[in-house]
């Protein structure tokens, strides 16, 4: 269950709409099951009315939609930021990717989104609906019938460790805004590190191994918005677009990690999409908590126009060998 | 597809000693794109370039690799051959077999092996070679000078001279600087304004300088050879045409209690005032936050005396626009505040002063016309303590600066030595951290205070400064005795710590030149190009560029000059041709080049661009100086889209480089 | 009997203005370092893009290192700067995945270095033979 209502969006939405504020809203549409609920644009009261759904699987971070959307609209496009999305919101202000008076940003709280993945792992395959009611979920399947789980055991990872309840970005807010959190969220990093270098590639190996190069971490990433992606482009020297050995699998998500290195907000949609559930936010957090560490803390997205930490430097940074080390043996 | 030339050179015996350069010109021979391959005694010699020459003509070469000596040294020589046989210059690489290989390696077989493989290298990167061309700029001839103190005016003076028209925008009213406030100089002990005004007159006179006194620098545009630079020229309220600096004004003026800045609070002066009375340009300025008629509309009383009618009570502000080639930064140093010293107690007492009110106490021209007296009764001082190092050297202390400030040693001897002279029944004391004296002629002159004007100095510092009835109790330590000490003194001079100016982080953001952490602008290279900015057509003087004694500042003032006039001489630049540049069909305009250049060579446009679909949309994209861009290709790496290549140096030629190598 | 010795494949980047002649400096004083290491000139260490190290891997490179001038001496004033950053991160996202961090190794070695050129290289080598061939991150369809 979430704090805001599907109403409470709907309803500030036709207003926007009605008063010419906005001409288009950034929202979610009912997909063929509960949970595999659809980013959409609407345009009319109509269309929100009949098609317009909000709930616990409402995950979509609408911040990288605002790059085309805002470029259609002729007066403001209307997006929907949880607390994580704002942090992604300010991270492409800062690149100049949209423009902010094209967007009408309203701020709403986020109480966790569940994983489809986790219901099914903990309930049964062939979920036909889910009904979710304070802190249980309520799982109808097709063979097993009706089974409940807990809603703290279904929530993604990425809200079991949410960083922060805060918007740090908006026009209005609905609801009270929360806290950042002092979330557990380098734990399962920190786990990795400590295994042997063996134990590490076996570990990796098994995950990326999975990897089918469908491209939908990069293509849902709010960090991943360049004109012509490298993996694309003839002309970079990485170009390639399938796995054609386990060596590609490491290249492209190492390039890509790099790439975003410093600029990804830890939103954590790469893994949210992947289908192989590849646990791709630990490449991006162990680029986040080892800036943090040799750097200072730094929350990209935190404010429009910081400067990141791989385009700034100290006279007396970290040299690499002490870098690896480090890397290697804290816990 | 390329047509390549390879030419292995022996270089006598240093390359053919350990490397068959036979069997590397016949491996090579089969390489991709390679249609030549000779060896050749001297490859660098006429008659092997000449071989070069009449290869690229005979076989239609459109670029040749040079297995030869290391391209530090021979580049140059074959980029020239390639022109000269009407190849672009560009489609020359060197194999460097010689110093990376023939002197590396004893074993003529790992000596062959590996040159085939460098050979091989440069080959394919030749293959992805393109003709390049390096851009040119024209140059305005014109310099700006920023800050009028000697720096400024030394590097003007020295600019004007080689005929280039200069200006100098200054800040305050007139030009002079701190040296104009200083008495004596070191190690002469000549009068420093005797030497210092004569050169501001010069520098009036000068047709070629323009003086923009009262004005200040508010924005920089353009780049090396052509910077559009915005100065602000503040109201004085007087016309600077008319006025004849008679002073007239600044007698009858009723406003009498504005402090003197130019005395450094010591005295006062009035609401229209002439800092000094040889100050460049010589006109009054009004104070507008002291002037009763500008604040009140009630006065007028120096529009009345004024015979020439300078007085203009509505002058607003002129904002006037210039162009220049190149940008002089001349912004000059403050002594640091006191106020984090109290154990100095100079807050408390008149009479603990810092070593620039010590010279204005002592000219002749100063608050008490000369009469070296103390700030607080007027009396003559008989025992006066100088504390060295207030304020700098404080490593890792909360306030104060880490470096020294070099110039404080040498004042202080200056001072002690000037009081004991001229007032042998004066006791001095100097209480140092060190006595830093390199410098021509200065550690004579600071044994000559301690050895014929009996000047006390005691390695330790002062740790506390109490007033005490008439006098200040000094409590100090003596570390060579290793004692404590107690010293009721007259009078405190504190060495205050030097900072540069504040207007000088303002300005290096304005003209994209870096700075250290103390705000010191930083130098191009700190041992081979110390006088200008890593920002190309930004040059430096004095003391914004680290602590400077006057003859420091006077020399490193004329390098600058010296830089400047090589740019100005120049009609046109050319630039390096292996820059950065950006592909705009792939550019996302995301800023992150801009944040890395260090030479502020990127900046952006909206492009409208067609898009597949027929619109067109308009992209914010990055665009590269040529003129401005040295080519480290920092932006390159940090481009997350790979727009941003560097010429020369591509991803693909880098990439088809590491491929040959690990083939 | 002589076996041949294991000889691991080995790119360095080097920079134009100091590492390129250290390494040059290093050739004119006759200093030794092993065949295998092959220096790649760049203009500045900062011009080294991650690609191209984990490109020399792929290619079957056994170890990467590159070469700068020392942090606050760089020919461009900043660019060795921007690279310690780089490769930090790089090297010790490498380590996370299980690639042994012997492989990788960032060093300052200025013009007048020739001596330390040498010597780094032959100390890089010998760490990197002992590691043995890279099968972590080459890719097979490159191999003869």
């Amino acid at each position: 269950m979430q704090t805001v209502t599907r109403d409470m969006l709907v309803s500030r939405a036709k207003a926007l709409l009605a008063d010419g504020t906005v001409d288009r809203v950034l929202g979610w549409k009912a997909g063929e099951f509960t949970y595999d609920v659809t980013p959409g644009v609407f345009t009319d009261a109509d269309a929100m009315e009949k098609e317009f759904v909000y709930g616990d699987f409402c995950g979509a971070n609408f911040s990288k939609y605002l790059l085309t959307e805002a470029r259609k609209t002729e007066k403001k496009v209307l997006v929907f930021l949880k607390p994580c999305d704002t942090y992604s919101f300010n991270q492409l202000l800062t690149e100049h990717r949209f423009d902010r008076e094209k967007v009408y940003a309203i701020g709403i709280p986020c109480d966790g989104m569940l994983d489809i993945h986790k219901i099914r792992t903990l309930s049964a395959e062939g979920v036909t609906g889910i009904d979710t009611d304070g802190e249980s979920v309520t799982v109808h399947t097709l063979y097993d019938g009706d089974k409940t789980v807990a809603r703290a055991d279904a929530l993604a990872e990425r809200c079991v460790n949410c960083k922060s309840k805060k918007h740090v970005a908006y026009d209005e807010l609905l609801g009270e805004d929360g806290e950042i959190i002092d979330s557990a969220r380098f734990d399962e990093v920190a786990a990795i590190e400590k295994m042997t270098p063996d134990e590490r590639f076996a570990f990796w190996q098994d995950a990326l191994s999975r990897c089918i190069r469908c491209n939908a971490c990069r293509d849902v990433c709010p960090a991943c918005t360049c004109e012509k992606c490298v993996f694309d482009n003839p002309n970079s020297g990485v170009e390639n677009k399938s796995p054609a050995n386990s060596f590609e699998e490491q290249m492209f998500h190492i390039i890509r990690a790099f790439h975003v290195a410093g600029r990804c907000t830890d939103c954590g949609e790469c893994s949210r999409v992947c289908p192989q559930h590849i646990p791709l936010h630990l490449l991006n957090r162990k680029f986040i908590k080892d800036i943090d560490e040799f750097y200072g803390e730094y929350q990209a997205g935190e404010k429009v126009g910081s400067r990141a930490p791989l385009v700034d430097f100290m006279t007396g940074d970290l040299e690499p060998s002490e870098a690896v080390k480090r890397g290697e043996t804290n816990a | 597809m390329q047509r390549i030339g390879v030419f292995v050179c022996w270089c006598g015996t240093n390359i053919a000693g350990t490397v068959d350069v036979k069997r590397v010109a016949d491996a090579l021979r089969n390489e991709p794109g390679v249609v030549f391959s000779a060896e050749y005694q001297y490859m660098c010699s006429q008659a092997g370039q000449d071989m070069i020459k009449n290869a690229i003509r005979e076989h239609n070469l459109t670029g040749f690799v040079v297995c030869s000596c290391s391209p530090r040294m021979h580049e140059a020589t074959f980029r020239k051959t390639a022109e000269a046989a009407g190849l672009n210059p560009y489609m020359v690489e060197i194999a460097n077999i010689r110093e990376q290989c023939s002197w590396v390696h004893k074993d003529m077989e790992i000596g062959t092996e590996k040159a085939i493989v460098l050979g091989r290298t440069a080959i394919a990167k030749v293959n992805l070679n393109a003709p390049l061309t390096p851009g040119e700029s024209p140059v305005t001839k014109r310099a700006l000078v920023i800050g009028g103190g000697i720096a400024g005016i030394q590097t003007a003076l020295d600019i004007a001279d080689a005929g280039f028209p200069v200006d100098i925008v200054e800040t305050k009213p007139t030009i002079g600087g701190k040296m104009a406030q200083i008495d004596k100089t070191f190690p002469t002990l000549d009068c420093a304004a005797c030497i210092l005004t004569p050169k501001m007159v010069d520098a009036a006179q000068n047709d070629k300088i323009r003086i923009l006194s009262y004005s200040e620098v508010t924005d920089v545009r353009g780049f090396v050879g052509n910077f559009s630079v915005t100065i602000k020229r503040k109201a004085r309220y007087v016309n600077e045409e008319i006025c004849t600096g008679c002073g007239l004004c600044t007698e009858k003026c009723p406003q009498k209690k504005v402090p003197n800045e130019f005395n450094l609070g010591m005295d006062t002066r009035r609401a229209i005032y002439i800092p000094f009375a040889q100050a460049i340009p010589k006109v009054a300025t009004i104070d507008a936050d002291y002037c009763t008629m500008l604040k009140t509309g009630k006065c007028g009383v120096c529009a009345k005396v004024c015979t020439a009618g300078a007085i203009d009570y509505t002058q607003k502000d002129l904002i006037m626009e210039e162009k220049y080639g190149a940008i002089v930064a001349a912004t000059g140093f403050n002594p640091i505040s006191m106020e984090p010293f109290d154990e100095f107690a100079y807050s408390q007492s008149k009479d603990v002063i810092t070593s620039l009110e010590l010279e204005r106490l002592m000219n002749a021209a100063g608050p008490t016309s000369g009469q070296f007296v103390r700030p607080s009764d007027g009396k003559h001082p008989h025992k006066i303590v100088f504390v060295q190092c207030v304020g700098s050297r404080c490593a890792g202390a909360s306030k104060g600066k880490e470096y020294c400030s070099k110039i404080c040693c040498m004042y202080t001897a200056k001072h002690a030595m000037l009081i004991r002279d001229k007032y042998p029944d004066t006791e001095v004391y100097v209480f140092y951290i060190d006595v830093r004296t390199p410098g021509k002629n200065f550690d004579e002159f600071y044994r000559r205070a301690v050895e014929e004007y009996g000047v006390h100095y005691i390695k330790g510092m002062v740790g506390k400064v109490t007033p005490t009835g008439d006098t200040l109790r000094v409590q100090a330590s003596d570390l060579l005795a290793n004692k404590q000490i107690l010293i009721d003194a007259d009078l405190v001079v504190l060495a205050a710590a030097i900072e540069p100016d504040k207007s000088a982080r303002p300005l290096a953001t304005m003209l994209t030149a870096s700075m250290d952490t103390n705000d010191f602008f930083t130098e191009a290279h700190p041992k081979l190009r110390p006088v200008e900015s890593p920002t190309a057509g930004v040059f430096l003087s004095g003391a914004c560029q680290g602590p400077k004694d006057i003859p420091e500042t006077v020399s490193q003032a004329s390098a600058a000059a010296a830089k400047v006039i090589g740019l100005l001489v120049k009609d046109k630049l050319v630039c390096n041709a292996c820059v950065a540049s950006s592909d705009e069909a792939m550019c996302n305009g995301c800023s992150t080049c801009e944040r890395v250049c260090p030479y502020g060579a990127i900046t952006y446009a909206d492009k409208e661009f067609r898009m597949p679909d027929r619109t067109t949309r308009i992209r914010r994209v990055a665009q590269v100086n040529q003129a401005v861009c040295q080519g480290c290709g920092a932006c390159t790496v940090a481009c997350p889209s790979g727009a941003m290549d560097l010429r020369g140096f591509s991803n693909k030629q880098i990439m088809a480089e590491v491929d040959a190598v690990c083939k | 009997m002589q076996v041949t010795e294991y000889k691991p494949k080995i790119v360095a980047f080097c920079c134009n203005w100091c590492s390129y002649a250290g390494a040059d400096l290093a050739g004119n004083n006759r200093l030794n370092y092993p065949d295998n290491i092959k220096i790649i000139r760049v203009p500045c260490s900062c011009r080294v893009n991650p690609m191209f190290i984990l490109r020399a891997f792929q290619r079957g490179a056994d170890g990467v290192i590159l070469c700068g001038c020392h942090p606050g001496d760089c020919h461009y004033t900043s660019g060795n700067y921007y690279t310690r950053r780089r490769m930090a991160l790089l090297f010790s996202m490498l380590s996370y995945l299980g690639i042994e961090k012997e492989r990788t190794r960032v060093e300052w070695v200025s013009a007048a270095e020739g001596a330390k050129f040498a010597a780094t290289m032959n100390e890089f080598s010998a760490q990197v033979a002992a590691l043995g061939e890279n099968k972590r991150l080459e890719d097979l369809r490159c191999k003869p």
